[in-house]
């Protein structure tokens, strides 16, 4: 589906439903702050989607920045490195940003000691040299995982199953969650960097073509991410008119070059690879640098935050450091989110550590932090008429509801993104992604009891 | 610092409210209302005002001492039913008669079926069409417009224009003749003529719907889709027989075809959830209003029309899903 914008620019965006919440853009204008390393990280071994890492400290040794102390335990899995020097504390089981309590390695700074195979200068290294495997082989072992915050562990997306083959790799660049603003920052400040790390991914992926897609409410994104492209050949930008949830990989896919993924299948069956921005930086800094992922940039933001802004961090530090950069907690808290506010995950607590999935944190202020009573449903039609998947959630909340597994299978309840566009446009205020999410988990669950 | 409040995503809302829709609806039908009053006058205002405070004093009624649950009423969907409902009588209907159709629409056509988006048929045109076979002779007693502004129950009363088309037809005069006995075309459009209280006047109900389209309140499939069908289908009988079949701008603008198209076929609760399901379900609409209106008893047919078809959404949100992400099976690789 295309748009005319003054006659001249096309944008693009997905083919079905979408909603465009208030953006609330508010730190898009703050560059990166560097935070400076707090005295204790608390790094928790699941940070990725698969098995947890298995930690290789233990307490008392002395680490340096960057050194692995967890490694990856399977293919979808992913190392863990020091973010800091210092004295393993202890490991320990503390609550993340899930709310459980999980395995974590507790590490006291002292200086900032980086292992020496690291290449911390501030050029930027423009030449690859690295071959497809040996670019694999960096990202596996430098950790990278998806940053946009699915956290799939990187290299199993960049390695296509037997029998598929994947001709353009699309860079998502879209930060469609209100409130965000990480994506676009990094954009604006690490392009070059940004783009060498797609011509790597390009490279490993053995594709001659990447779409960067960037939704029209960053146009100096747009603008300074189409000048760098110029003078690569293959790269081009794509701009998207803003619509959520079109950084989801699906609809992303299908606004940059018109292909749908089927039901249950992955980007890889229409040829495609998706990785987010951040997740191209970081690909930058492991090959051309060595760097593994130990750092990444986060918005804190609100809408009653003082000094909202955009900061880079080292993994494992406490959101509380973070909220006290931007300000501190202001009083009217309510609530306070990992990542934004359509996906993003409630916290329990401030102390819980950043990871590398974290892309934000977002304090809602207590007056709009809670839901409104639930009403009946008046059968308007919203949630079906907004759901990018062509499902029909008001139906697949009753059979959620009442338990009616089969029929909810039957109504495709697992092709759901859980983006919440139902739930979020409800007029009745019905929890409806809340029972989608419970029927998912169900039927999931036969789903797989059937094919052991 | 007090505990943070937990639960699980989105964690905004469009701020969207049932409130919100229901009395973005009762806006809409403001103009109507008013094109109603300066026609019928003290009438229309007895009518009106009966109608909506029996509604809401039914639901409330109801829902407090036969169900033993908080009231409902300030969602505004009993006004709505009871404003629809009014927009559906003769202006010189008794009283007692609006009690009876309010108790039928809100009794049965809504609460008993458990309330508030539950009824599959519109409440509204339930309490209707209970009222037009119980009492045809004064559901079919219409007030000319204009001079019995300041008369009730004593209205001068005279025929729909489309009851004279239909009767005419029937004794074998052409449309054309018959044409110059009906009110020019700018003055049904206008609301000129005789006919329940709010559904004469054409501007002020298209009015109504640009409002609840830009509101996004309801969509334009339902409303588009009656009125289409309504006009191709006339459209084609008037083609192949001008003499015995009106032509399709008289139907759009008479017997209440666009109140049912806009207001009553829009209701949400009666009708389907999915677009390919809403387009079937204006065309039903529209082809069992021109059948009804042609070749039937009754000269006005949207309201069984749209009862009709509010049967069948089950079926349609049965086997009308919509368009799935994916199924147009799309790996064309380049």
């Amino acid at each position: 589906m295309q748009q005319k914008i003054g006659g001249q620019n096309v944008l693009k965006t997905f083919s079905l439903g979408g909603i465009h919440p208030s953006e609330n853009k508010r730190s898009a204008d703050r560059p990166v702050e560097i935070l400076p390393v707090p005295p204790v990280v608390t790094i928790p071994i699941a940070q990725h989607i698969g098995a947890p890492a298995t930690p290789i400290v233990q307490k008392g040794d002395a680490v340096k920045v960057g050194q692995v102390i967890a490694q990856s335990s399977g293919f979808v899995s992913a190392n863990i490195h020091s973010p800091v020097s210092g004295k393993v504390e202890k490991i320990d089981d503390v609550v993340d940003a899930s709310g459980y309590r999980r395995t974590a390695i507790l590490i006291k700074t002292e200086g900032d000691e980086w292992e020496a195979s690291i290449d911390r200068s501030p050029d930027i290294k423009k030449e690859i040299t690295a071959s497809a495997e040996e670019i694999l082989q960096r990202i596996s072992a430098a950790g990278i995982v998806g940053l946009g915050g699915a956290t799939f562990p990187a290299h199993v997306k960049l390695s296509p199953p037997p029998g598929k083959t994947c001709d353009i790799l699309i860079i998502n660049g879209v930060e469609c969650e209100p409130y965000l603003t990480s994506d676009h920052r990094l954009m604006l400040e690490k392009g070059e960097e940004m783009l060498i790390g797609v011509q790597l991914l390009m490279r490993a992926l053995k594709v001659e073509k990447a779409i960067v897609g960037i939704e029209n409410n960053k146009p100096d994104a747009i603008h300074h991410i189409s000048q760098l492209c110029q003078a690569i050949p293959g790269v081009s930008v794509q701009p998207l008119k803003v619509q959520y949830p079109q950084g989801g990989e699906k609809q992303l896919i299908d606004a940059c070059i018109g292909r749908q993924i089927p039901s249950g299948k992955l980007p890889i069956e229409v040829g495609a690879v998706v990785q987010n921005v951040g997740t191209a930086f970081a690909v930058y800094e492991a090959v051309q640098k060595n760097k593994p992922l130990i750092e990444r940039i986060v918005t804190v933001t609100g809408l009653s935050v003082k000094k909202p802004g955009n900061y880079l961090a080292r993994i494992g530090t406490p959101m509380a450091d973070l909220i006290e950069a931007a300000g501190g907690l202001p009083e009217d808290t309510g609530k306070v989110i990992g990542g934004g506010p359509m996906m993003g995950k409630a916290l329990t607590s401030i102390d819980i550590p950043l990871t590398k999935g974290s892309s934000g944190i977002l304090i809602m202020p207590r007056e709009i932090a809670s839901r409104k009573p639930v009403e009946n449903c008046i059968r308007c039609s919203k949630c079906v008429s907004v759901c990018p998947m062509g499902l029909s959630p008001y139906l697949l909340m009753t059979l959620a509801e009442k338990a009616i597994w089969d029929r909810a299978e039957e109504e495709k309840i697992m092709d759901c993104i859980e983006c919440g566009s139902c739930s979020f446009t409800c007029p009745s205020s019905r929890p409806l992604l809340d029972y989608i999410r419970l029927g998912k988990g169900k039927v999931g669950q036969i789903m797989r009891s059937r094919t052991k | 610092m007090e505990r943070l409040i937990v639960s699980p995503s989105p964690h905004i809302h469009s701020g969207d409210s049932v409130k919100k829709n229901m009395y973005g609806v009762i806006i809409a039908l403001l103009p109507a209302l008013a094109a109603s009053l300066w026609f019928f006058g003290i009438g229309a205002l007895i009518v009106t005002l009966t109608s909506i405070l029996a509604c809401v004093l039914f639901e409330h009624l109801i829902q407090r001492y036969l169900l033993k649950k908080p009231s409902s009423v300030m969602d505004g969907s009993a006004a709505v039913t009871g404003l629809l409902l009014a927009f559906n009588l003769p202006t010189n209907i008794p009283i007692g008669l609006i009690l009876i159709g309010a108790a039928v629409a809100i009794g049965i056509g809504k609460m008993s079926f458990g309330g508030l988006g539950q009824n599959p048929f519109n409440p509204a045109l339930v309490g209707r069409v209970f009222l037009l076979i119980s009492f045809p002779v004064q559901m079919t007693s219409w007030p000319v417009p204009v001079v019995s502004r300041s008369s009730y129950l004593d209205a001068t009363t005279g025929a729909t224009p489309l009851s004279i088309i239909k009767e005419g037809l029937g004794t074998g005069k052409p449309f054309s003749e018959l044409a110059t006995e009906i009110p020019s075309y700018l003055d049904l459009f206008l609301g000129r003529m005789g006919g329940s209280a709010g559904e004469i006047a054409g501007i002020a109900l298209l009015i109504g719907l640009i409002y609840m389209l830009i509101q996004k309140i309801i969509t334009w499939h339902i409303p588009v889709t009656v009125v289409g069908s309504v006009v191709i289908f006339t459209g084609l009988l008037n083609l192949i027989d001008p003499t015995s079949y009106a032509n399709p701008l008289f139907h759009l603008l008479t017997g209440g075809l666009l109140l049912g198209a806009f207001f009553m076929a829009t209701d949400y609760a009666s009708s389907p959830m999915s677009v390919n399901g809403m387009l079937l379900y204006g065309i039903g609409i529209g082809i069992i209003t021109v059948l009804i209106r042609t070749y039937g008893a009754y000269p006005e047919g949207i309201s069984f029309a749209i009862l009709i078809m509010n049967a069948f959404t089950p079926l349609i949100d049965k086997y009308m899903k919509p368009k799935r992400f994916g199924e147009k099976v799309a790996t064309q690789k380049a």
